[in-house]
């Protein structure tokens, strides 16, 4: 309980010492900073070596049975003398050996992500987009012309082709293409202003959750100890 | 001599000093605390999407989390958690949580101990937190292949093979859906190396500034649904009846956004008269 | 020295990435286990990269108290936070319950969900203080921004329920959608340029200076 309370102490003093950057840049800020910074960098450390390190690379080449292999992994030497290269980046002239390192990952990355991305984004969003613009509704549905679906299809396909348009800088935007490429823009607008939009929200949200902390975990349980003490 | 005009309400209306905006943010963030309004909450059609889809399953079925957030975004994202996880316990789903963010594990841990508050569901069996990987698609692509191979062990360093929930949960094939939770671009990578690759069934709640991004995968239907920002949390905690930080947040919510918006009309109110009067003097 | 510096670097990202593309197209068992064991060796240098951001954290905030600098007592806090947590956390693990646990939730978390609440404040003047409708463009923007501040909430809910989410929805599934894909199909379209030039070599800033 009094690890809890303590916990939730400290908690309520560094929000507020972050708030008070609202009035303006201070030593209480500035510490606060300073520490997420340094506790951020070592709990990601501690996770490091406990989920990735210890089970993928320690326990398999020294101690399998930890992780219920029969023999050590040996071959995982290759991937941890590469990691370890990787650090040489900080020895004096030592940059040019974290290059293999670098273009092993780099490699294996981008030769899986060509043929997904081509896959994922490009040919299912493409055949997201062959829609039909005269939609009717099911029988059981009552029939009839579904106009706000046909209509959005369109939309959907002049949009895409339109935004698609104004990327293309190869050309001037004049004439016809350059009324094309307008019409993209206005599309871009609405939904950046859109995303502007849930922007705002996004971080409205993340205020109220920490007034949430203050008020219900802070606040309250404190003045009901005072009132009850 | 012509007399010099101070300053009009129209000119006040552009300069309102930071201080006085700030005011008035936290004035409507926190007044609903102290005084509840109960906005209603309107259930959007992606939000009713993944409650059917996970509401359909049948019972024993095993749901991916992937805690793919931090602290920053927890507002937003931890009370979806919470939600979905409620509602996987009540129709007896078992849940796996993943996370490819070093803070995700811990935000796992915490999501399925306030779902589990009553203590009903054991861990390993109905519920378990295989913890941290690096590597996003690698990790992603490793679990197509072979879940036991990239989480050897879980976040208490069980060997995941005892683990009577992951017995024959090897691949995407064994869950039902996998739900990312995320701030950042990896739902995109979910849809393509889970769902496209491997042919998993992927959803996503997401924080409201990436809620736009997801349309275009729910429009192709490569997304299963999707929960936006906290409302989503809202909707989806009034889908399962078991209103908590999202409903409660929404009172603030509304508050804040009428305040903004009030006072980016009134700018533009105040712009749009300045420059006319402006046109005016000049004409004279 | 070319060739160790730069000629086998080139060669490993062009084997790596021409053999995994080739795999996608052949996936029988040898192939798959090649596969499976790419991503497992990516997983663990994944791990050192994520060090080496921290090693630089150190490196940077060591340089600073032996220098004296000016900031030098806020680097002993980065400094003592790093290794008290790391330690904690390698000494004692990291599952709930545990001293690291406890440093998480009530150090780190309020720290990082504080500092990007602050955000809150500073949109809501960037709102006030930016959107003008000068222009038709503008006003778009700042329609498009009205519509999901209000319609998304009970605010423009209760203008008229059912009607205004449906209506919000089908904006966003449509025309907002559509611009969405452009901009998306465009970023695939380069990034998958850019990704074939890296592998052929014809791209090699990802290697670093000389």
């Amino acid at each position: 309980m009094f690890w809890h309370d303590l916990g939730i102490w400290i908690a309520a003093a560094l929000t507020l010492a972050v708030f008070s950057f609202l009035y303006r840049d201070n030593l209480l800020y500035k510490a606060a900073e300073h520490i997420f910074v340094g506790v951020s960098a070592g709990y990601w450390v501690a996770r490091l070596y406990n989920d990735v390190l210890l089970p993928d690379l320690i326990y398999p080449l020294f101690d399998p049975k930890m992780v219920k292999l029969a023999h050590p992994q040996y071959l995982l030497i290759i991937p941890g003398l590469l990691g370890l290269l990787m650090l040489a980046r900080f020895l004096p002239g030592g940059f040019w050996l974290s290059r293999w390192p670098i273009a092993f990952v780099v490699g294996v990355s981008t030769g899986t992500y060509v043929p997904v991305a081509v896959q994922a984004f490009l040919l299912d969003q493409v055949g997201a987009t062959l829609v039909p613009v005269v939609v009717h509704r099911a029988a059981a549905a009552g029939g009839g012309m579904d106009w706000a679906t046909s209509l959005g299809n369109a939309l959907l396909i002049i949009g895409t082709l339109a935004t698609l348009s104004y990327f293309y800088f190869s050309r001037p935007h004049v004439g016809a293409f350059g009324a094309v490429t307008r019409v993209g823009i206005l599309f871009l607008m609405f939904a950046f202003g859109a995303a502007f939009g849930y922007t705002v929200m996004a971080r409205q949200s993340l205020l109220i959750g920490r007034v949430e902390f203050l008020i219900f975990d802070w606040i309250r349980p404190t003045l009901a100890a005072l009132g009850a003490g | 001599m012509l007399q010099e005009q101070g300053p009009t309400i129209w000119d006040r209306l552009l300069r309102v000093p930071r201080w006085v905006i700030y005011l008035i943010i936290a004035a409507a963030v926190i007044f609903p605390f102290l005084h509840p309004l109960r906005f209603p909450v309107e259930v959007s059609q992606r939000t009713r999407q993944l409650y059917d889809y996970i509401d359909k399953l049948p019972p024993g079925s095993v749901v991916c989390l992937a805690f793919d957030y931090g602290p920053s975004t927890m507002a937003e994202l931890q009370p979806m958690a919470v939600a979905v996880t409620r509602h996987c316990f009540r129709n007896n789903l078992a849940v796996a949580g993943v996370a490819l963010d070093p803070w995700g594990a811990a935000l796992c841990d915490a999501a399925f101990a306030t779902a589990n508050s009553d203590g009903k569901k054991k861990e390993h069996v109905d519920f378990v937190n295989l913890g941290y990987k690096t590597g996003y698609s690698a990790v992603i692509q490793g679990m197509g292949l072979n879940i036991h191979e990239v989480y050897k062990l879980d976040n208490r360093k069980t060997p995941v093979g005892d683990i009577p929930l992951m017995k024959n949960v090897r691949t995407y094939q064994d869950l039902a859906i996998v739900i990312d939770l995320a701030s950042s671009s990896t739902p995109q990578a979910w849809i393509a190396f889970a769902g496209a690759r491997f042919g998993a069934t992927v959803s996503a709640g997401v924080t409201a500034v990436m809620a736009l991004d997801m349309y275009p995968y729910l429009q192709s239907g490569q997304l299963v649904g999707m929960l936006g920002g906290l409302k989503g949390a809202a909707e989806y905690e009034k889908l399962i009846n078991q209103p908590d930080q999202g409903a409660l947040g929404m009172d603030s919510q509304n508050l804040a956004h009428g305040a903004i918006v009030l006072l980016v009309l009134l700018a533009n109110l105040g712009y749009v008269v300045t420059r006319r009067q402006a046109r005016r003097r000049q004409e004279r | 020295m070319g060739l160790v510096r730069l000629r086998i670097p080139l060669a490993i990202t062009f084997v790596a990435g021409v053999v995994l593309i080739v795999q996608f197209f052949i996936p029988s068992h040898p192939s798959m286990k090649l596969y499976a064991a790419s991503q497992a060796w990516l997983r663990i240098i994944g791990a050192f990269a994520a060090v080496l951001g921290v090693g630089s954290i150190l490196k940077t905030h060591l340089e600073r108290v032996q220098r004296a600098h000016q900031q030098w007592p806020f680097s002993t806090l980065t400094l003592a936070g790093l290794f008290v947590t790391a330690t904690l956390g390698i000494g004692w693990g990291v599952q709930p319950d545990s001293p690291a646990d406890w440093i998480f939730k009530n150090i780190y978390t309020p720290l990082d969900a504080t500092i990007f609440s602050l955000l809150a404040f500073y949109v809501a003047t960037a709102a006030y203080r930016t959107f003008r409708v000068r222009t038709m463009e503008a006003g778009l923007l700042l329609t498009g921004a009205v519509l999901v501040m209000f319609g998304r909430v009970a605010l423009g809910e209760m203008i008229q329920p059912h009607l205004v989410p449906q209506s919000l929805e089908w904006l966003f599934t449509f025309p907002a959608a559509a611009a969405k894909r452009g901009i998306l199909l465009g970023i695939v379209l380069g990034v998958t340029a850019t990704s074939l030039r890296i592998i052929l070599g014809i791209e090699r800033g990802y290697l670093g200076a000389e």
